[in-house]
């Protein structure tokens, strides 16, 4: 580096290989210790902070070792994404998270596919087969990522249509494209046959095209996974590049995010009873059959034990005498931005004596975990907020449920409809509860298109309908 | 291949495997801050395009690399720096006690 915009001293000396090479240990454990605190309630917030300052660090080291610390014009652009980065921020709505993750993620892709771009180019006409290969897959990978995530941004920010597009012949285009972005990786690697120009540019529009194909036919329920999935790659890209460039902490923490965030996008499938192969190779849970009726045995057999007492005919006399109470939220309630009365009305109850429980399935909205930042932000204490697991035995002893845009995930169907897409999925018990209010846009089926055969119970379940937050109001003032 | 390609093929092994291994008992509810800050750890991409521009600047066409090389660099930035400070913001909320709740 001796060219006249950068500086002719060296800083790699202040820093010993063996030193630097401890260091990179030291802090890629670093951020295992930060994802693993953010297992935790208590100590996530210290999780992020570790992870935040491990970076921070690696990017000194990486300044010093590296000899970049005195290229000076690489600091307004670090100072810009800084800024630009705390200001997003701040300013995001938490009904928001969603599509800001989705797009930091394509950002992130983003910016690896343009580090692994530099090294192609440097690297193109030497024979650094591993340099090239890598750094083409970073590229791929990266661009795969980035088009991907946009596409799934705009869908949730409502910049795009919400519905599953599916192209004729989806997946053979999906198989067909997976293919062509092989074989420009292998070119890229192997062959020196275009001109690097033209190759970036090939690559680039094919790994546009897989990723719009790949996440614009993808709706509701499997967005989470996407996201995670999303998440995932944008890690390998991450690591991919570091290859490229041999950076070991690159690679390291490429590598953990990785990995991490494929075995989340697994738990997510799992929870909804998803396989990971269908989703990556395009089947939606659109393609699940409407035909077969949940088996209704069950249920009709609770409507018999309910109809020998006699019940109030109102839902409001219900819950105003109602002692203990659960709120069951889903994705219609942060579309409805109706949290803030679900608050409310819970905080009436409890000033009624009643006590209120939050119970949340684990996918519940656009994004897991996503309820319980809505509702916590809106004021909810935290302690109330249940998890599937720790409250689903609690349903039949409860006086009533309130359900507030929420439907597949409360479907008694998934325990014994087999063929559904939601069949298997692990479900809350709402229909073991006596009295279930349910605020619902309509009555349709939920995202998997299965009927819920607690709509058609005929005690003990009021279905009102409508925008939740005009619903809520009104319920709201007659109690 | 060099001694180093193939370290650093262990480092990934490695690390993989560690990483898939940590995420076993995260509860749902932290799904979403999770999610957030390893999003953000993704932005670690920040030290190639460091590396890469500050490498680049000194090759045949600095102006073309100096535009992209501070692309890549602001956008990892953003990755890191948003995705920590959302993250935080999340988390701050989940800290708050039932007390401080029912001042607000």
């Amino acid at each position: 580096m001796n060219s006249s915009i950068i500086l002719s001293f060296s800083t790699a000396s202040l820093l010993s290989d063996p030193g630097y090479y401890i260091l990179c240990v030291v802090l890629a454990s670093a951020v295992l210790l930060g994802i693993h605190f953010m297992s935790k309630v208590e100590t996530a917030k210290r999780g992020n902070q570790i992870s935040a300052l491990a970076i921070a660090l690696g990017i000194i080291i990486t300044l010093i070792k590296k000899d970049i610390l005195p290229v000076w014009l690489i600091y307004p652009g670090m100072a810009i994404g800084l800024i630009i980065g705390l200001i997003l921020a701040r300013r995001v709505k938490m009904i928001q998270m969603p599509q800001l993750v989705a797009l930091l993620n394509g950002i992130g892709g983003a910016a690896s596919a343009i580090v692994a771009s530099f090294a192609l180019i440097t690297m193109y006409q030497s024979p650094e087969i591993f340099g090239k290969t890598t750094a083409s897959l970073a590229i791929v990978i990266g661009a795969v990522t980035l088009f991907g995530s946009l596409v799934a941004a705009g869908k949730l920010h409502k910049v795009l249509p919400q519905k599953p597009v599916i192209l004729p012949a989806h997946e053979a285009l999906t198989g067909i494209l997976l293919l062509i972005l092989l074989g420009t990786v292998l070119l890229g690697g192997f062959m020196n046959v275009i001109s690097v120009t033209v190759l970036l540019i090939v690559m680039l529009l094919f790994a546009a095209a897989f990723g719009v194909i790949f996440s614009i036919r993808v709706g509701g329920a499997d967005m989470p996974i996407t996201i995670s999935l999303l998440n995932s790659l944008s890690g390998v890209a991450a690591a991919i590049a570091g290859f490229a460039v041999t950076d070991i902490l690159l690679v390291a923490v490429g590598g953990i995010v990785g990995a991490s965030g494929l075995f989340l996008t697994q738990i997510m499938c799992r929870a909804m009873n998803r396989n990971l192969m269908d989703i990556l190779l395009g089947k939606t849970a659109l393609q699940g059959k409407k035909e077969e009726k949940a088996a209704e045995e069950p249920v009709a057999k609770a409507e018999e034990e309910k109809e020998e007492e006699a019940k109030p005919a109102d839902p409001v006399e219900v819950i105003k005498a109602a002692k203990s109470v659960f709120i069951v939220p889903g994705y219609g309630m942060a579309l409805a931005h109706a949290q803030h009365l679900v608050k409310s009305l819970a905080q009436k109850l409890t000033s009624g004596g009643a006590t209120v429980k939050y119970a949340i399935h684990p996918v519940a909205g656009r994004m897991p975990g996503h309820m319980d930042v809505l509702l916590i932000e809106a004021g909810v204490p935290f302690e109330d907020v249940y998890e599937m697991d720790d409250i689903n035995d609690e349903f039949k002893d409860a006086d009533a449920t309130i359900v507030i845009g929420a439907n597949d995930v409360l479907n008694p169907a998934a325990r014994n409809a087999e063929g559904t897409p939601i069949y298997g999925m692990p479900i809350l018990n709402v229909d073991q509860c006596s009295n279930i209010i349910i605020f619902n846009y309509d009555l349709q089926p939920g995202y998997s298109g299965v009927d819920n055969p607690i709509y058609d119970r005929k005690s003990g379940v009021w279905v009102i309908q409508g925008d939740a937050k005009d619903t809520l109001v009104d319920f709201l003032t007659k109690l | 291949m060099d001694l180093i390609q193939y370290i650093l093929i262990g480092v990934f092994i490695v690390a993989s495997v560690v990483g898939y291994l940590l995420i076993n008992n995260v509860p749902s509810r932290l799904h979403t801050p999770l999610m957030s800050g390893m999003n953000a750890l993704s932005g670690v991409t920040i030290l190639g395009a460091l590396l890469a521009t500050a490498t680049a600047l000194s090759a045949s066409n600095p102006v073309t690399s100096y535009i992209f090389g501070s692309i890549a660099i602001i956008l990892a930035m953003i990755n890191v720096a948003g995705g920590f400070a959302v993250t935080n913001r999340m988390l701050k909320m989940f800290g708050k006690k039932k007390e401080e709740k029912d001042e607000q």
